[in-house]
């Protein structure tokens, strides 16, 4: 994984402490996400990337796994580039 | 770690102070007596800057920082609840704007809003719906280039004068946010009168009776009404009623510490007695620490930590119930003038109750709040 990856780990790992999630784990099919984690999961991409998350990016699919979210950070920094 | 205001926040709190020690607090018992603010005073939040100050420069606001629109909260709350109320709606929906927005309502809505020419309310609560946000009855129906929204909302705060409401849906199953005018074919409201508190805050019921909206009236995507546009208002919200109760709080407390230096019992002032210097203790203590919880909140907030969701919730958690215990103990510390209306801890006491019950009741934050600290499942 790279440092975008382990960040994301990271943050996420304090969500489930007992399981070691994998990059391309779906993490709703796993029933670990509530309204709790979702805006916590919108600030942290925002402050610790430097990325604003935006209406159209609302979609499930941006947030399901690690990959994705780290895809979801690298489109919104190319795009800010 | 310094735990004072800055020479700016200072500055605006001295402002905020004067303001409504010259224009909301004397006028305020006759507000809750008469239950509506009249639109003179709504004229002057916006002539004073004080309405949206959290939309960011970039967007038309003046982008006030988190701590000073605590401060700005909290005055209006020391002064009157139910002006900070219209604060506390009216910054939730431009906070769910900001936030969750499209770019056209954005640039259609916002300016208005910080002008104060339109005014917002948040429009979640049903007759059979309120902790269960997602529980609401309300559809939108797709139809051709919009949607067709059909259902009724209770106990929305300046619904009898708002003209932007931030309205809660099902809509295609998922929960839904859109923006509804005031003007719209459909849409009635009656209003809600016989309060307990916070009466000159014009409750209104709203009937909505296949009101039609155009597809760019929806905020956010269709399933993210309730985790991610109710968040973001309700997390602003919070934050708002949090500091607000703090200023009951203190108003409370600032009646009391002058009343018990003027009542004279068993020859002395009834400052000089010893159960009611206790209760003053009490009181001072609670009102600071119910204070650094919103300062902290606030910070957090301001520097977008990710945590501050939790922070804002312990905030709005412990300022209501400091509000309700300090109030109480200022009704008590009056004795029978405190529970008549030519003192105005009765006032406070009723204001205070319903700071329990909004943005999240007490009993729902302790729901929450333990499982901030073992979030996993």
């Amino acid at each position: 994984m790279d440092q975008t990856q382990l960040k994301i780990k990271e943050f996420l790992s304090r969500f489930f402490k007992s399981h070691d999630l994998q990059p391309d784990e779906d993490i709703f099919a796993l029933g670990f996400v509530n309204s709790l984690l979702a805006m916590q999961l919108v600030a942290f991409v925002e402050k610790e990337f430097g990325v604003r998350v935006e209406d159209a990016d609302l979609d499930l699919d941006n947030f399901r796994t690690i990959n994705s979210i780290a895809s979801l950070v690298a489109r919104k920094q190319g795009a800010a580039a | 770690m310094r735990l004072e205001l800055n020479p700016q926040q200072r500055a605006a709190r001295d402002e905020f102070r004067a303001f409504v020690a010259a224009e909301i607090a004397p006028h305020a018992a006759q507000w809750d007596r008469e239950e509506a603010l009249p639109p003179a005073i709504v004229r002057r939040l916006a002539e004073k800057g004080y309405l949206g100050t959290i939309v960011p420069r970039e967007l038309g606001g003046p982008g006030m920082d988190m701590i000073t629109y605590g401060v700005l909260t909290e005055e209006l709350g020391r002064g009157c609840s139910s002006v900070r109320s219209l604060l506390t709606v009216h910054d939730m929906v431009c906070q769910a704007i900001v936030r969750w927005g499209s770019r056209a309502q954005k640039e259609s809505f916002l300016p208005r809003l910080v002008r104060g020419e339109i005014l917002g309310a948040f429009a979640l609560s049903e007759p059979n719906a309120g902790s269960d946000a997602k529980g609401v009855a309300t559809t939108a129906e797709p139809d051709g280039a919009g949607y067709v929204i059909t259902g009724r909302k209770r106990w929305i705060t300046f619904a009898q004068i708002a003209d932007l409401f931030l309205l809660f849906t099902q809509c295609e199953g998922k929960p839904t946010a859109f923006l509804l005018e005031r003007d719209t074919p459909g849409l009635s409201i009656e209003p809600i009168r016989g309060l307990l508190g916070t009466r000159a805050s014009m409750l209104g019921e709203m009937v909505i009776e296949g009101c039609r909206v155009p597809a760019g009236n929806l905020v956010g995507r269709i399933g993210f009404g309730v985790s991610h546009v109710v968040a973001a208002a309700l997390e602003q919200g919070r934050y708002s009623v949090a500091c607000g109760s703090v200023g009951i709080a203190q108003a409370a407390l600032d009646a009391s510490l002058a009343y018990s230096r003027e009542r004279t019992q068993f020859d002395k002032p009834i400052f000089d007695h010893q159960l009611i210097r206790a209760l003053l203790t009490d009181m001072i203590v609670q009102v600071r620490a119910a204070r650094l919880l919103c300062y902290r909140a606030g910070w957090m907030r301001e520097t977008g930590d990710p945590l501050a969701f939790a922070e804002t919730m312990a905030a709005k958690y412990y300022a209501s119930t400091v509000a309700a215990k300090v109030a109480t103990d200022a009704v008590q510390i009056h004795g029978a003038n405190g529970c008549s209306d030519a003192f105005p801890v009765e006032r406070y006491f009723r204001d205070a109750k319903v700071m329990e019950i909004i943005e999240g009741s007490t009993q729902i934050q302790q729901m929450v709040m333990p499982r901030f600290e073992f979030p996993e499942l």
